[in-house]
């Protein structure tokens, strides 16, 4: 099987500073891989080259494109990268005022990949919104309200939404349930559980909170100070960790 | 009037105006970008397609300037007259006469002919504005032809009114690529754009950009397929010439709610009354 995204030797430096170093693995479909580690140590660096958003100084990223089969997404043309973006893949921030438009309504915020696509009719634009909203349970009747008017659950909910309405292949979830309290991470996990089997998305969740990896992650790498220090199989890890860091993050966690 | 060069800027500045000119008019619909220079008016005033109008006109052109059709406006007014002291071009009111007509808000009733110019005065050049604050992302959107976003715009109008509110400055694109902002005009005057047998000429003064557009270009106002653009007006005849089908201005005329309609293009009206059309208020 072909991976859907093959990252090789991915480095990134902020000067003589490290952001992520010599990273490499492979992302089958339908696979989540979840990378952890404490602040300061690469994740989001990682997660921005292999989205786009950052240029890696060394490593290729190669992605599985649906047209032309893998294609090298550091060295591919902009236009190509940014359709990409808009169509296969999908990137959640973790504070949705980054990823929604919050002056534009619900409805705008979802149809708003659809348009850049070249949907141009109005009543299936709003359409497929509402039944987007209702997959990620908010009310369709809140479709012409604005995010500002929502709660933080469900403001991640809609990105979600409006993320996943091109049925992308990919995605990138930058710590999906931080800033969010405990009952509400809940609902968001257990949501993204099942749009990630039901869609046979494939995932990588940056997040420093090791209950969302058990819940969602089939795969983990820990990272610390830019490196790669332990990775393979979610529960392996976490029951039992190998490397000297991974032991002290998995035992850092409070049991209730 | 010989202290000043001809048409108030000096020729170096007329020439890299000029050379702006024909960029935009070799891509149509492109903004493109200009050393815009301090005018002796404030900005917001037509400061753009004051600089766009001296780098056009030579000694024999006739001028015409309207504000919001009409011709006896101050910001018409003002213009014109700097005109006349500072090129001492012939200047007039008949649109059929003019050979440049700078306009606010406007284009004429009467349909412009070859060799005609018309120069717009542009507030906001970037029709993506209001949506994407940021001018690197804009250009590259225009770069990559992503206008999406446009019709989110567009949609939240029709979520909002139940149909594309957007009454003037309605977006338009030129030969199936450049996105463009009309200017203020309003919709009504959008399918005037296209097809025109004159040069259009767009100066944004503040924003320092021009664009333009050739003769006979293809215009398309943005729309839905199931809410296609509609290009309207004020359902009423002139209340001077009687005409029906120009663009009306509602005028208060008390203060117990009395109003008339009458046309905004005051030359358009004249004439028709000349020719002894009359509206159910005239004198």
């Amino acid at each position: 099987m072909t991976p859907l995204l093959s990252v090789r030797g991915i480095t990134k430096r902020y000067g003589t500073h490290i952001g992520c170093a010599d990273v490499s693995f492979d992302l089958y479909p339908g696979e989540v891989m979840g990378i952890v580690g404490e602040s300061g140590s690469g994740k989001s660096t990682l997660l921005n080259c292999m989205a786009g958003q950052l240029v890696p100084d060394a490593g290729e990223v190669v992605f599985d494109t649906r047209a032309n089969g893998p294609q090298n997404t550091v060295t591919m043309s902009e236009p190509e990268r940014r359709m990409l973006s808009r169509t296969d893949w999908a990137f959640v921030h973790q504070h949705a005022c980054d990823g929604l438009r919050m002056g534009i309504s619900a409805g705008g915020n979802v149809g708003e990949r659809l348009m850049a696509v070249g949907e141009r009719h109005y009543g299936d634009i709003r359409g497929d919104a509402k039944d987007w909203l209702q997959r990620v349970e908010i009310d369709a009747a809140r479709v012409d309200d604005r995010p500002t008017t929502f709660s933080g659950g469900m403001q991640q909910r809609l990105q979600i939404a409006r993320n996943l309405v091109t049925g992308p292949r990919l995605v990138f979830m930058d710590e999906p349930t931080g800033g969010l309290d405990v009952s509400v991470q809940a609902r968001l996990l257990d949501l993204l559980r099942g749009l990630v089997r039901d869609m046979n998305l494939s995932a990588i969740i940056v997040t420093h909170d090791l209950a969302v990896v058990r819940l969602l992650a089939d795969r983990l790498m820990v990272m610390k100070s830019g490196r790669v220090v332990e990775a393979g199989l979610t529960d392996q890890i976490l029951d039992d960790p190998q490397h000297a860091y991974s032991q002290l993050l998995v035992s850092s966690v409070l049991q209730v | 009037m010989s202290a000043y060069n001809f048409a108030y800027l000096d020729e170096q500045t007329k020439r890299m105006i000029r050379r702006a000119i024909l960029k935009g008019l070799a891509i149509p619909g492109y903004q493109v970008p200009f050393a815009s220079r301090e005018m002796p008016m404030p900005y917001g005033w037509g400061t753009g397609g004051v600089q766009v109008s001296a780098a056009v006109l030579i000694p024999d052109d006739t001028f015409k300037v309207i504000d919001q059709g009409s011709d006896d406006t101050t910001n018409a007014v003002s213009i014109r007259t700097f005109f006349e002291r500072t090129a001492g071009v012939e200047t007039t009111t008949v649109t059929r006469d003019a050979s440049v007509i700078q306009t606010r808000h406007r284009i004429p009733e009467e349909r412009l002919h070859e060799g005609q110019i018309l120069v717009y005065q542009v507030p906001i050049p970037e029709p993506l504005r209001f949506l994407e604050p940021r001018e690197s992302e804009t250009r590259k959107m225009h770069g990559l032809e992503e206008y999406g976003l446009m019709h989110v715009k567009l949609y939240e109008d029709i979520s909002r009114h139940g149909h594309i509110a957007t009454s003037y400055a309605y977006p338009v694109k030129v030969e199936g690529r450049y996105v463009m902002d009309p200017s203020p005009i309003p919709k009504f005057d959008n399918p005037k754009l296209g097809d025109m047998a004159a040069i259009q000429l767009f100066g944004a003064g503040r924003e320092q950009r021009i664009y333009a557009l050739p003769p006979y270009t293809q215009v398309v106002s943005l729309d839905f397929e199931d809410h296609p653009f509609e290009a309207t007006k004020a359902d009423h005849a002139c209340s001077l010439c009687g005409s029906e089908d120009s663009y009306q201005d509602e005028v208060i005329i008390d203060d117990a709610g009395r109003r008339m309609f009458v046309c905004s293009d005051a030359d358009y009206c004249k004439a028709r009354q000349a020719a002894g059309h009359h509206g159910k208020d005239a004198a």
